[in-house]
């Protein structure tokens, strides 16, 4: 287990930001956090990297505690932290030292990992200038060289996308999924497609609690459970074909879709699908089957149903 | 390498970086050469050769300059959220503390080196009693830790700068000032324990020349108080 968490809270006042949470984390998985802003996910990355303790629960990362052994931890672990906050007043060359020796990489190793983060990050060109100099995008590469200088074990990204341009978010996905062949990440986001395309599993945080656990296919499955289909049908009675449909033995409802003719969403009974069925009866009515599209339950319902 | 050496590396830097030492120490030494040389009591009018003047000026310019130097040190760390980075990193947070006062202390150790040839220029002019001066110089670095431990403490207690500022001054201008006005107008062992907290008394008592250990604890004391305390604001996080 890489990461272990149990019965984590954390109260700020009478409020609690997270509520009493368990899981664990294997090594080589990229896990992403997901939830609404204020669920806790970000307090929750902040006791992972001892950042605060946690007003009560554990949290052990390769066997060494947030509580008992926080140097240790820390030294297994790059973070990169919302809103990136970096010292604006230094040459990115001088800060990404600064890390490497701050987290103990030996003296000798230093200037290579350097340069091994300025490559890996596309970093080269701007080099020489100070990181309040940078863009946006930059900078968050800037964050990332710094997360990985010392090659840690663990890497926890906390909205690593946020404010980047589309083709900026397109390579730091990719930079995260070639990290996780090799390491344990964890990232934080709000949007769904980012924990979808970079993730092997998903945590939906709600309220401070994990309110669902599992890679994305699975988490669709299991909002998912009854098959609904959109049909057309080119056939003149509409009350007609509505009555059909709903005789179908697999059918379970039945309803026109509003302000098109001949449109119809069709939900079969749990565990099986209608579609042969539905063919047939226009096979033997001699309608004309236009369209027939099978519904996928989005990662966006799953999310709102589970945060809402 | 220490971990304390490598943040006091960091914020040395940054101070040379962004010009804070040089406006610093141009300032002090100004500040400090004009009135020991050419304005008011100097020493020519006094006719003595001492740094007596000069200890006098940089007790009141070290007071100002110092909350200057360390009023962004915790303060815009809090506020930029790089204080998160920076804990997150394998050092403790005393190591933090420790490391941003030594980088203060070197600073204000540059300063003060640079007024060695004042030193020699009135060892010149007459015999200087050399016991005093390294008593004095060693008062001035003491009282340098105190109130840089103060203006961390200072510093740790807002994001805004300004604040931390002056902060460190109303703590500071107690030991600077006003325990002193406050001992000599009562009597007694209050009055005593008043002169007692008073910089001034300790200060002076190494500028004569005599190292005693009463003083030195003093100055430990108020360094250790101050650093602990900040100490404390920065773990002030983990409060449960």
């Amino acid at each position: 287990m890489a990461i272990v968490v149990e019965n984590l809270t954390k109260k700020y006042g009478i409020q609690k930001a997270v509520n009493d949470i368990s899981f664990e984390i294997n090594t080589g998985e990229v896990v992403g956090f997901l939830g609404p802003n204020g669920a806790g996910k970000s307090t929750t990355m902040k006791m992972i990297t001892c950042f605060m303790a946690p007003t009560s629960g554990d949290v052990t990362v390769e066997g060494a505690s947030v509580l008992s052994n926080p140097e240790e931890v820390k030294k297994k672990i790059g973070y990169l932290p919302e809103h990136n906050p970096l010292y604006l007043d230094m040459p990115i060359v001088d800060y990404l030292r600064f890390s490497a020796e701050i987290q103990g990489v030996n003296k000798s190793d230093i200037p290579s990992r350097i340069g091994a983060m300025i490559d890996r990050c596309g970093l080269d060109v701007e080099k020489h200038k100070n990181i309040g100099e940078l863009s946006k995008g930059y900078r968050q590469r800037v964050g990332l060289a710094q997360a990985m200088i010392h090659d840690p074990e663990m890497l926890i990204l906390d909205e690593p996308t946020t404010g980047l341009d589309p083709n900026q978010i397109v390579e730091i996905r990719k930079l995260i999924k070639d990290l996780g062949k090799e390491k344990t990440v964890i990232l934080s986001s709000h949007i769904l497609s980012e924990v979808e395309a970079t993730c092997d599993r998903i945590l939906i945080i709600n309220k401070g609690r994990i309110v669902a656990d599992g890679s994305s296919e699975t988490l669709r499955q299991q909002a998912q459970g009854q098959e609904i289909l959109t049909i057309n049908i080119d056939a003149s009675g509409k009350d007609n074909i509505e009555k059909a449909l709903r005789e179908l033995k697999n059918v379970e409802k039945v309803s026109p879709v509003d302000g098109k003719e001949n449109w119809f969403t069709v939900q079969s009974k749990p565990e099986s699908s209608s579609r042969k069925e539905v063919f047939d009866l226009c096979v033997s009515r001699k309608w004309y089957l236009m369209e027939m599209t099978g519904i996928e339950t989005r990662l966006e319902d799953v999310f709102r149903n589970l945060t809402n | 390498m220490s971990k304390i050496w490598i943040i006091t590396k960091r914020e040395l830097s940054g101070f040379f970086d962004s010009l804070i030492a040089y406006v610093m120490i141009i300032l002090f030494l100004g500040l400090s050469g004009s009135f020991t040389w050419l304005f008011g009591t100097n020493v020519f009018m006094l006719g003595q050769a001492s740094l007596s003047v000069f200890y006098d000026i940089a007790f009141w310019s070290l007071f100002f300059f110092i909350p200057a130097i360390t009023m962004r040190m915790i303060a815009e760390e809090n506020k930029s959220g790089t204080i998160e980075l920076l804990i997150t990193k394998a050092v403790s947070d005393g190591q933090i503390v420790a490391g941003k006062f030594f980088a203060c202390l070197v600073l204000v150790l540059i300063a003060l080196l640079c007024t060695v040839p004042y030193y020699i220029t009135i060892s010149r002019l007459g015999n200087v009693d050399d016991g005093g001066v390294i008593g004095g110089y060693l008062g001035m670095i003491l009282l340098a830790a105190s109130y840089i431990s103060i203006g961390l403490f200072a510093s740790s207690l807002t994001q805004n700068q300004i604040v931390a500022f002056l902060i460190a001054l109303f703590i500071g201008i107690f030991f600077q000032m006003l325990f002193d006005v406050i001992g000599s107008g009562l009597t007694g062992s209050l009055g005593q324990v008043f002169s007692f907290l008073s910089l001034r008394t300790h200060v002076n008592s190494l500028s004569r020349g005599v190292i005693d250990s009463r003083d030195i604890i003093y100055f430990i004391s108020i360094i250790l108080i101050g650093l602990a305390g900040t100490k404390i604001m920065l773990s002030k996080r983990n409060w449960k």
